[in-house]
C-alpha cells in the first residue's frame, strides 16, 4: 500500500491539513487501513523534500501547515496510477507449497488437505460478505475493498478446485510418469 | 424448528455392478430463517439433493421431512399441494413463462392454488414493488434483463407465505453484481420473512452469503463451515494486520 501516492491523490483534490489527510485516507479505504499521524507527517516531509508537495510556510508556531500538490506531484501521481504493480514473480505461496508437499505423501488424502483450506477460505469469505451485507450498501469504498478481498480469496478456492479436478482426472487417466518438481523456471526460460 | 430435514438419504441409479450413488447417507437440517449453501464440483450430487428435498424425485433410502412431515407417506396429490403452497423453486435459467408478464408469472402460483386473479395480482404487484420491480410488472420476460428475470423468479418462488426456497445455481447466468443482488434478495427473504433457503452453487462468492456452507464430494457431505464472527471482529482482525 503506497501511503505516499494515496496522500498525493487526496491532495490532488485541493490543499489539506495533515490531520485531515489522515482522516480522509481512512474514510476512503473503508476504515480497513488505519494510519497514524506520525506516518502522515513523515510521508509529507519526504514528499516536500522530493518537491511533490509544498506546505504553507507562513503558518505560525502551534498552527498546522496546509499542504498542496505541486506540478511534479501531479505528474508522479499520474505515472503511479498508470503503472501496473509488479505481479511477474513466480508464486511462492505457502498454500501452493503445502499442496505440493502433500502430493508427495502417499499416506495422505490430498483432497482432505484441500478441503481444510477450502473451508477456511469460504469462512473468511463469509466474514467479508457479512461486512458488505451490513455496510456495503452505504459505503462505496468499503464495498470495493471487500469485493477485492472476496475476489482474491475466490481465486484461491478456484485453484483448490482445479487441483481437485486434476487429481480426479489423474485417477481416471494415470500419468505415464510421476511428475517431479514443477519446472516453471525452466519453462519460462524456454518461452523467452 | 427444522423446515427441511434429510435423514440418511441415498439416491442410487442403475442396478448391480452398474449402480451409481448420486448421493449417499446425506443428512441435513435447515431451520426457519436460515440460508444454507451446498457447494461442490459438478457431479458431486448437489442437484440430486435439491430435487429430492423438493419432492421432485424419491430417495432410494432415507427420509425427507418438510416441516416435520415425512414425504414418503404423502400421496402424489399431497406432494403437489406441498410444492404449490410450501416450496418455491429457483433455477439457473429462470423458468419464467414467456407468454406471461412479470406480474402474471409471480401471481401464477396463487391462482393455481385457487386464489381469485384480482387478489393474486394485487399481492404480486406488492411483492414486485418490494423487490424494486414495480415498474417492470407489465413487461414480458424477454423485455427484462437477466438479473430482473431472476428477481421475478425469486418473487414467484416466495410469494404466498412459502416456507422453503430451493435454488439451483440461481445466479449462474448472471454477472457478479446481479448475482449479488439475487443472493441479497434470498437472504432478505430468510431474515425478514423467516423463509428457509437451500442454495446449490459451485461459486464460493455466492455461497459466502449463506449462514452455513455444506460441502458435498462424490455424493457425501464431507464438511461444513462454522458460524462466522461478527463484522466488528473482522474489522478488528483486519486492522491488526
Amino acid at each position: 500500500m503506497s501511503v505516499r501516492h494515496a496522500l498525493l491523490g487526496l491532495l490532488s483534490e485541493g490543499p489539506k491539513y495533515g490531520h485531515q489527510l489522515r482522516q480522509e485516507f481512512e474514510e476512503r479505504t473503508g476504515d480497513v487501513w488505519p494510519l497514524n499521524v506520525g506516518q502522515v507527517y513523515t510521508t509529507l516531509q519526504r514528499l516536500e523534500r522530493d518537491g511533490l508537495v509544498e506546505s504553507d510556510d507562513t503558518a505560525s508556531e502551534g498552527t498546522q501547515n496546509v499542504y498542496r500538490i505541486t506540478g511534479a506531484g501531479v505528474d508522479e501521481l499520474g505515472i503511479w496510477l498508470h503503472t501496473p504493480p509488479d505481479l511477474t514473480s513466480p508464486p511462492r505461496d505457502e498454500l501452493v507449497i503445502k499442496v505440493l508437499v502433500a502430493l508427495r505423501m502417499p499416506a495422505l488424502d490430498v483432497r482432505d488437505v484441500l478441503q481444510v483450506h477450502r473451508r477456511y477460505l469460504v469462512e473468511l469469505m463469509q466474514q467479508w460478505t457479512r461486512l458488505k451485507e451490513d455496510e456495503g450498501e452505504f459505503d462505496f469504498a468499503l464495498a470495493l475493498v471487500v469485493d477485492s478481498e472476496l475476489f482474491r480469496l475466490d481465486s484461491v478456492i478456484r485453484w483448490l478446485d482445479a487441483v481437485d479436478g486434476r487429481l480426479k482426472r489423474a485417477e481416471i487417466e494415470p500419468p505415464v510418469a510421476v511428475p517431479e518438481l514443477p519446472r516453471l523456471r525452466r519453462r519460462l526460460a524456454v518461452r523467452r | 424448528m427444522n423446515v427441511l430435514e434429510l435423514r440418511e438419504v441415498t439416491k442410487a441409479y442403475g442396478e448391480g455392478m452398474a449402480q451409481v450413488h448420486a448421493i449417499e447417507n446425506v443428512s441435513l437440517s435447515v431451520e426457519r430463517g436460515a440460508l444454507v449453501a451446498i457447494m461442490g464440483p459438478s457431479g458431486s450430487g448437489k442437484s440430486t439433493l435439491l430435487t429430492i428435498a423438493g419432492s421432485l424425485e424419491e430417495p432410494t433410502s432415507g427420509e425427507v421431512f418438510i416441516e416435520g412431515a415425512p414425504l414418503s407417506t404423502m400421496s402424489h396429490n399431497e406432494k403437489a399441494r406441498l410444492r404449490r403452497q410450501t416450496l418455491g423453486f429457483v433455477f439457473q435459467d429462470f423458468n419464467l413463462l414467456p407468454g406471461l408478464t412479470a406480474a402474471e408469472n409471480v401471481s401464477l402460483p396463487l391462482e393455481l392454488d385457487g386464489m381469485k386473479a384480482k387478489k393474486a395480482h394485487t399481492i404480486a404487484m406488492s411483492m414486485l414493488g418490494e423487490f424494486g420491480l414495480g415498474d417492470r410488472a407489465s413487461h414480458f420476460p424477454d423485455q427484462l434483463s437477466g438479473g430482473e428475470r431472476q428477481r421475478v423468479a425469486i418473487a414467484r418462488a416466495v410469494i404466498g407465505n412459502r416456507h422453503l426456497l430451493l435454488a439451483d445455481e440461481p445466479s449462474g447466468a448472471l454477472d457478479s453484481v446481479n448475482g449479488e443482488a439475487v443472493m441479497r434478495m434470498i437472504l432478505n427473504a430468510c431474515k425478514q420473512s423467516g423463509v428457509a433457503a437451500v442454495v446449490v452453487t459451485h461459486e464460493a462468492q455466492l455461497a459466502s452469503w449463506a449462514d452455513r456452507v455444506v460441502f458435498l464430494r462424490d455424493g457425501h457431505v464431507v464438511d461444513q463451515t462454522v458460524p462466522p464472527p461478527t463484522p466488528e471482529q473482522l474489522v478488528h482482525t483486519a486492522q491488526q494486520r
